[in-house]
């Protein structure tokens, strides 16, 4: 089987482009598993290891915006400026499997596999992220929203592979809390990311593990903008906070599975919104 | 027999000390080889085709897709069984491969092998392997092999064992009475090396050297031969070496399969399971479901207990009956109790075989009578430790068996000691949010948690029972200034190298001591199970290592003009007690050709009668565990905090090895506390890998305070109890007690989900 190694971005355009049924192989944490485990024979592979523009970031100040390569593991999002800038990027880089793959699993590799319980999803859904995306037709950027399409099924066409997820910089507070039933390394079972913007008064919350995509719980969302102030120094009344979460669970659409059940997944997510805008406020 | 016990040195490396695994280093450096690493030159691979159905009936097979691929040595299946069909703990009736005509009985069961140059070419020869099936409907509900109105699902039926135990006065009534009836998840045993064997066969073809992962080689070799029909003579087994065990490697996995493809083909032949087939290829804890009710009296002592307990066999026999028999006689738990009436099932299912693991039986009764305890100290007005300290047994207490516990009983000092730890501190709230429930996933805050205490005290049977003279056999040879152990006790990890060491070190009064190959050139070892190994193949060894010792004597009495009778090892020497004269040790065998070969057989057992009576055990240990757990109560999380323990060891022979035997036994009863479970529906095993089956990780293990309470076992060769059951056994209950107490719900059932918890 061939192995292609681009070393830099255009060869990696030109490779994929003549090769448009290759396989991607960034950390290998989701993909080799496929070929080990289920079966998966690839005909040929792509390498993104020496791609070294995929690995790296950058911060415009200007814009307030983060851009971070598909090829970033999540150890470099667990601790540093990554972390500082983005700490529910970080919170979510941590809870993924152990010190082995957080090392070698990266961001494109989970936007790639682009499984409801991907723990940066969350994260990137309710920053508002956008994906960037080369293919054969050049550039284009794709939003968060618009990326995930189904249960691993995103929108890159052919020959198309991520370059960079671009975040904004937000200016208030922002968490991710994930359930399973393990205290480390486990799928999750329900996972939220909420941000609320204290400079604008907004707030997102995004959903993993509890429907066939990530879920915005738009509603919820702008019932709680409606029914109290968001912005700094304001207070949040428990009851609010109550009732944002039992919204928020009515907007969760999950599934019976050998995991858990559909009634412990919108329950604990439920809990998760409460909690997380509680801990917003203090 | 002798119950003295070899003065305890701290001369490095004898026993008492903290001694050094012999493989220990080897290990830690990657550099063991596991029974998976083994390789032969020519050698083939060879791979299990498994019927995805977990009843159905095998229509046809058809294997010529098979020999057509390239690389394809040789296909088997039952037809090419040259012996008996079936192998077997206790009876053998689970088929070597599922034939044409029969039935398969399991999700998972073996219908043919292939052997192949490359494990590649193994998988593709699988896949053209074409079987048809008419599928039906299994029975995998045990209720209904209990009342009978289940399919008969093999000529043998569905019921593997009843058995009852009558004890007493059976028409006695408490005036306190509590009741429940409680759950058990299916464990599996999850040991990290997974299933290999390399078979090679003579150039012969009379028969074959095997290399085994297993935890009995002399029982493999019975069974394989019958299979093979060949002479058990005509195989050599020599232990691979095993990563873990825990009762999953007692039943015959790919022993029989990897021989005959070995021996049909005439090339050597590894067979190497990953871990979704592993957790096909072994047999798993038994699901129960157990119904109690104990009687008190109004001061809360127990007057009789009263259950029913069914468990869930599976598609075929293992180890059962056997499992069903350490349940039903250990429902009293370590506490005093004269009249009982228990009724116990073993039935056979359509679910995947169970049958050993760590705990036998006794993890299941242990769970509903320590769920019982609580109950009953809730209705008494006692505290937990009180009600238990009130029932506590005692040696010479008669068990409902009518058996008389002659075992050293420090129940209530188990007990008191564990109660003595300290509780850790409070959580604090500004704890690191990944050491609270929920851990890196950061869902609560301290203000979210509420903390539960709860116990769970033990006792466990140590050995095999029921009559059954589970001996074992050592050597000690002494050639030319060299001291050489050997034996066929299977090294699982649990540490056994290293004490036979220890042993011989200390009673020869040598250092170095080297260990022969592990293998069928000598007798018996029995299996490494039972917690029994440091009891028995201890007490071998040291036998056969006196028995050298007494011949050293009658040599260096004779040679140097000492007094026979008053020599003595002291610490490297040899000493006449009379005239002082001391000869060094490594000295005194320069020259010496000696060999004994010893068996130690414990006390004989019996068996019981129809209603349960019998002296069925050799002997108990017992341990007790306090539980502090840490509960989400709002989303069902959990965080053990500390497991505080103290346990009846008899006498510590390496603090080090002790140590970690009651750690890892610690962990494995938290997982079946809170998430280890096969999760099986309609007779399919739905998480059969390690994203699914969860085992818990070191953000999950709790702090351990442990004491051991050492009273010298004056049955045991040693002085010293098997410790390796009992630390998984009690921590489950102890658990769940906890998690009770902080939510103040029933949950009747471990593993206890998040949902058990809060919906
Ligand atoms: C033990 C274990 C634990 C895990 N735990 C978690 C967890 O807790 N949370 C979690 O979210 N995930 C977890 N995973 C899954 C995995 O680690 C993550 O999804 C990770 O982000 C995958 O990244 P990778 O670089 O290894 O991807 P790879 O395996 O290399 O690729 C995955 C897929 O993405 C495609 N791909 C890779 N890079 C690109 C790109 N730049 N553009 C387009 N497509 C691309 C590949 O072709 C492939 O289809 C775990 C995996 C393992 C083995």
């Amino acid at each position: 089987m061939p192995v292609l190694i681009p070393r830099n971005v255009d060869e990696l355009v030109e490779v994929f482009q003549a090769n448009p049924q290759a396989k991607l192989l960034a950390g290998g944490t989701d993909y080799m598993v496929e070929v080990n485990l289920h079966g998966r024979k690839p005909e040929t592979m792509i390498s993104l290891r020496r791609v070294k523009e995929l690995t790296e970031w950058s911060v415009r100040t200007n814009q307030s915006r983060i851009t971070i390569g598909a090829g970033v593991p999540y150890a470099d999002m667990e601790h540093g400026e990554i972390a500082r800038l983005v700490p529910a990027l970080a919170q979510a880089a941590r809870t993924v499997g152990s010190p082995q793959i957080r090392a070698a699993g990266t961001l494109g590799g989970n936007l790639g596999t682009c499984s409801p319980a991907g723990d940066s999803l969350p994260v990137l859904a309710a920053l508002g992220a956008t994906i960037h995306v080369i293919g054969p037709d050049g550039n284009r950027d794709i939003e968060f929203a618009d990326f995930m399409v189904g249960v691993k099924k995103n929108s890159l066409q052919p020959a198309e592979f991520v370059h960079s997820v671009s975040l904004p910089l937000v200016e208030g507070w922002q968490g991710y809390a994930k359930v399973g039933t393990r205290n480390a390394m486990v799928i999750s079972t329900a996972s939220a990311c909420l941000v609320r913007d204290s400079d604008e008064g907004f707030v997102a919350i995004a959903l993993g593990s509890v429907g066939p995509t990530i879920i915005r719980a738009h509603a919820a969302e702008s019932w709680l903008m409606k029914s109290t102030s968001l912005r700094a120094g304001s207070q949040l009344a428990p009851s609010i906070a109550q009732e944002f979460g039992r919204r928020v669970a009515q907007e969760s659409r999950p599934i019976d599975d050998h995991r858990s059940t559909a009634d412990y997944r919108r329950h604990a997510i439920g809990v998760l919104a409460q909690r997380l805008l509680t801990r917003s406020f203090s | 027999m002798s119950s003295t016990v070899v003065s305890t040195g701290t001369r490095p490396g004898t026993l008492g000390t903290s001694a050094s695994r012999p493989d220990g280093v080897a290990k830690v450096q990657g550099g063991f080889a596991f029974s998976s690493d083994m390789w032969a030159d020519n050698m083939l691979w060879g791979a299990t085709l498994r019927s995805p159905h977990p009843y159905a009936r095998i229509v046809s097979i058809d294997v010529s897709g098979a020999y057509a691929i390239d690389g394809v040595a040789t296909v088997i299946t039952a037809d090419d069984v040259p012996g008996k069909l079936t192998y077997g703990l206790i009876v053998q009736d689970q088929p070597v491969f599922a034939a044409i005509g029969d039935t398969v009985r399991y999700s998972g069961e073996p219908i043919a092998a292939v052997a192949a140059d490359h494990p590649e070419t193994c998988q593709r020869a699988l896949a053209a392997i074409k079987v048809v099936y008419e599928v039906l409907t299994p029975v995998t509900d045990p209720e209904d092999c209990v009342s009978g109105i289940a399919e008969q699902i093999h000529p043998d039926g569905n019921i593997f064992r009843h058995q009852r135990i009558i004890s007493g006065d059976t028409t006695i009534v408490g005036a306190i009475q509590v009741e429940g009836t409680y759950e058990i998840g299916m464990q599996d045993q999850a040991f990290l090396g997974l299933e290999s064997a390399l078979a090679v066969p003579d150039s012969g073809g009379n028969g074959l050297e095997m290399y085994v992962a297993t935890q009995w080689l002399h029982e493999d070799r019975k069974q394989i031969a019958d299979c093979l029909n060949i002479p058990e003579e005509n195989i050599r087994l020599v232990l691979g070496g095993v990563g873990g065990a825990f009762g999953a490697r007692e039943d015959i996995s790919l022993q029989v399969h990897t021989a005959l493809l070995a021996m049909k083909s005439g090339r050597p032949v590894r067979i190497s399971y990953g871990r979704e087939e592993s957790f096909y290829g072994h047999v798993h804890r038994h699901p129960a479901k157990i119904w109690m009710k104990h009687h008190a009296d109004s001061n809360g002592k127990i007057v009789k207990i009263e259950s029913r307990m069914v468990f869930d066999g599976g598609a075929y026999c293992s180890t059962s009956p056997a499992v069903l028999v350490n349940g039903i006689t250990h429902t009293q738990g370590p506490y005093k109790c004269d009249n009982a009436v228990v009724d116990g099932w073993a039935v056979r299912t359509n679910n995947p075989p169970c049958g050993a693991m760590r705990g036998f039986g006794v993890v299941q009764a242990c769970f509903a009578h320590e769920s019982q305890m609580e109950k009953l100290a809730a209705a008494t007005g006692l505290s937990p430790v009180e009600i238990r300290l009130l029932n506590a047994m005692e040696t010479g207490d008669r068990m409902i068996t009518g058996q008389i516990m002659d075992s050293v009983a420090p129940v209530a000092q188990c007990i008191r000691e564990t109660d003595a730890i300290p509780m850790p501190p409070p959580m604090s709230s500004s704890a690191d949010l990944r050491t609270i429930p929920g851990g890196t996933g950061l869902t609560a805050q301290p203000s979210n948690i509420r903390r539960g205490v709860g116990w769970g005290v033990s006792i466990k049977n140590l050995m095999y029972s029921e009559g059954f003279d589970d001996y074992s056999t050592a050597r000690c040879r002494i050639s030319d200034g060299v001291v050489t152990i050997k034996f066929a006790t299977s090294e699982v990890g649990q540490g056994f190298t290293m004490l036979a060491q220890q042993i011989a070190r200390t009673v020869l009064g040598v250092d170095d001591v080297f260990l022969d190959t592990i293998d069928t050139q000598v007798g018996s070892a029995g299996s490494t199970s039972a917690s029994r190994q440091t009891w028995m193949s201890g007490g071998a060894v040291q036998a056969a290592c006196r028995a050298a010792l007494e011949k050293l004597f009658d040599h260096i009495a004779a040679k140097n003009s000492m007094n026979r009778s008053e020599l003595e090892i002291e610490g490297t020497d040899i000493v006449d007690r009379l005239t002082g004269l001391r000869v060094a040790v490594h000295a005194a065998i320069e020259g010496v050709d000696i060999d004994c070969t010893e068996e130690y057989h414990h006390p004989a057992t019996e068996d019981m009668d129809e209603n349960g009576q019998g002296n069925c055990h050799v002997a108990y240990a017992f341990v007790a565990h306090r539980a502090v757990v840490d509960v989400d109560p709002e989303l069902g999380l959990v965080k053990v905090v500390q497991i505080a323990t103290a346990q009846d060891v008899g006498r510590v022979l390496n603090p080090l090895s002790a140590m970690g035997q009651l750690e890892g036994g610690i962990a494995q009863g938290l997982g079946l506390a809170v998430m280890e479970e096969i999760i099986v529906k309609d007779g399919k095993v739905r998480n059969p890998s390690f994203t699914d089956y969860l085992l818990p990780t070191f953000l999950d293990v709790p702090t351990v305070e442990m004491v051991f309470i050492e009273e010298h076992e004056p049955k045991s060769p040693l002085g010293a109890k098997g410790i390796g059951e009992p630390p998984c056994i009690s921590v489950t209950p102890a658990i769940a007690n906890a998690i009770r107490q902080a939510v103040g719900r029933d949950l009747p059932r471990v593993p206890i989900r998040p949902y058990d918890i809060c919906l």
